[in-house]
């Protein structure tokens, strides 16, 4: 086991080392001067003064690769330089920033976990029935339905129909305890869960059907056990593998969805910050939100790759 | 929405359609299965609709999809000579849709082209060639897989600036690593056998065994994968759109009309509601005309 996670995460850091280059060279492959573009971000001209200061700091006399390993040591040590518009350092706006995204994300995944897997079991179970097609009617709709329109379908609905959630931002002015933070949740993370969710079902059921076909199953059925001891102890376990591998796949759309989520439900998470950041040429911020929520996308694939080979005794041992 | 895994069906069910695609025998009748599938042929009237209105867009009686008029700013569904209503600044909303439907079929369509043909040069190259080509080929497609989808998008509009032009690159290079992968695997499986070896025998040049053994026995399935992958290509170009970083205003785009109505969602909804819906159908259009190709090209997965 353990030469097994040794051996996926030494896969995983070369692949995050040359994601830092790709989000290093982003500054370097936008047309103009770096420096200028920096400080373009600044709403008003820039002093002589600042253009020496961000020139000296990025280092633009010295070569590329210098460059590179001084501004991969700086990131190291949690220091993205600082935003022209903002006027602050970065490293503080990314803790609370990616606080937000992270707690969007996870809600969504407690939304989209227990009703792709139930959706699909389900399914499978009453294969060909009313049941059955109605779900995957919603799977189907749920799968090419834009994230942000949904968003925005739901914002009508519950603004002007029913006023029973909140549908902008994280807290209510002068609230923030736990219960509010959660009524806020509720919307964003439906929005962002129902893509997953559809992908889940979908995923779920074909496995069951595959799985209810094995001999194994039937054996279990001929010995006289329940259906739903059947349908438990020996299908849906063998189920799980699939399963996580999707769910693994889905948290990079989770992160990535949350970019459009975030912007529909005025979220203050990272994907809102690189929206802005981008608009406002705010590149250090763009570069800073990029780089955070791709390790975070390498660290989950990480973490699920790992955590399969503790379901699967196969995979650990393969190689 | 869009994500990564709509864009990569399993690799075996790949494995498998390609199988049927090269089958001559099934060439024959698929198009005879899809068109009793029903909802495929509904999905097929949807498109062949839709192109048909984009295309005759010039054609057709329609108000200037761009002119604004500040006295009928919002006005309802169903409005005198608005069908579809106005958005905030007085735009017909139903030309804007139609004319809207050239950019965004556009979009899906060129997008799915451009990462279908860099996909098949490169996975050719890979899959070939292998060594060093594929080596350097390969660790490319893991670093451009480890973004999340849209946030590479992102990426790109942010170093080429926000513009039609610039998001359809974007959206291009996001399918371009799920080709590789997909013509790598089969043009491995193909080098070894034995017609290829057979063609090195008698010392065909590289260019000739690619060109005219590989190629013809991965292009099908490919081509096919690539009409399923439109739909999630235009979901994504449209989640570009709405965030200010594709087409941008007063361009008739649908993500952009989204984006653009909704300062007053609350008060016009329909302002927004439409081009939501009109995304939302298309894409499930194309999802369903591929489920349905795909049944038909390949019986056994259904």
């Amino acid at each position: 086991m353990a030469s097994y996670v040794l051996r996926r995460v030494s896969q995983a850091v070369p692949i995050a080392v040359l994601t830092s280059l790709v989000v290093f060279l982003m500054l370097h492959l936008a047309p103009g001067d770096p420096v200028v573009i920096i400080l373009s971000a600044k709403p008003q001209a820039y002093t002589q003064e600042e253009f020496d200061r961000v020139e000296k700091s990025l280092g633009l006399d010295k070569p590329l690769a210098v460059q590179y390993v001084t501004w991969l040591g700086d990131v190291v040590r949690g220091d993205f330089g600082e935003s022209f518009y903002l006027r602050r350092e970065i490293r503080g706006l990314l803790v609370q920033r990616m606080e937000a995204t992270l707690f969007l994300a996870f809600g969504a995944l407690i939304f989209s976990l227990p009703v792709g897997i139930l959706g699909g079991v389900v399914s499978s179970m009453k294969r060909g029935s009313i049941l059955d097609r109605t779900i995957n009617a919603v799977v189907v709709a749920g799968v090419a339905v834009p994230t942000f329109a949904l968003g925005l379908f739901l914002i009508v609905l519950f603004g002007l129909k029913i006023e029973l959630l909140p549908v902008g931002g994280m807290t209510s002015f002068g609230d923030g305890g736990v219960v509010d933070r959660l009524r806020h949740l509720v919307l964003p993370a439906i929005s962002l869960g129902v893509g997953p969710a559809a992908i889940i079902a979908r995923l779920t059921r074909s496995a069951m059907l595959e799985v209810l076909n094995q001999d194994y199953v039937r054996t279990a059925r001929a010995k006289g056990l329940r259906n739903a001891i059947v349908v438990r102890r020996h299908a849906f376990r063998n189920v799980l593998i699939p399963v996580i591998t999707v769910i693994g796949l889905q948290v990079g759309f989770l992160l990535g969805g949350a970019v459009l989520v975030e912007v529909v439900f005025s979220w203050p998470g990272m994907g809102q910050m690189i929206v802005n950041g981008i608009q406002q040429r705010d590149f250090p911020v763009v570069q800073a939100g990029v780089l955070v929520v791709s390790l975070a996308f390498i660290v989950t694939n990480l973490v699920v790759d790992v955590l399969y080979a503790v379901v699967d005794p196969r995979i650990r041992h393969s190689r | 929405m869009g994500s990564n895994a709509i864009a990569a069906p399993p690799s075996a069910a790949l494995a498998n359609l390609a199988e049927t695609v090269k089958e001559r025998g099934s060439g024959r009748v698929w198009h005879r299965r899809l068109r009793r599938d029903r909802i495929a042929m509904l999905a097929l009237v949807v498109l062949a609709l839709c192109v048909g209105l984009a295309v005759a867009a010039p054609m057709l009686d329609l108000a200037d999809p761009i002119k604004t008029n500040p006295r009928q700013k919002t006005l309802p569904i169903g409005s005198d000579g608005h069908l579809l209503g106005t958005d905030q600044v007085g735009r017909d909303i139903l030309s804007r849709l139609i004319w809207g439907a050239r950019t965004t079929l556009m979009l899906g369509v060129a997008a799915a082209a451009f990462s279908t043909i860099v996909g098949l040069i490169f996975g050719l190259m890979a899959g070939y060639f292998g060594g060093w080509t594929e080596a350097i080929i390969m660790r490319t497609v893991d670093v451009l897989l480890a973004f999340p989808a849209i946030l590479l998008a992102i990426i790109i509009v942010a170093i080429l600036g926000p513009s039609l032009r610039n998001a359809l690159i974007a959206i291009a290079v996001l399918g371009v690593p799920f080709y590789i992968r997909l013509v790598r695997a089969e043009a491995l499986r193909i080098r070894s056998t034995e017609f290829i070896l057979a063609a090195q025998t008698i010392g065909a040049p590289h260019s000739r065994i690619v060109l005219r053994h590989v190629v013809p026995n991965v292009i099908a399935p490919i081509i096919v994968t690539s009409s399923i992958h439109i739909g999630y290509l235009i979901l994504e170009a449209g989640g570009l759109s709405f965030l200010g970083l594709g087409a941008q205003p007063p361009s008739p785009e649908w993500g952009a009309m989204v984006a653009s109505g909704r300062n007053q969602l609350m008060l016009a909804p329909h302002v927004v509601l439409i081009p939501s819906a009109a995304i939302f159908v298309v894409v499930l259009a194309f999802n369903l005309l591929g489920d349905g190709l795909r049944d038909a090209l390949d019986p056994k997965s259904m």
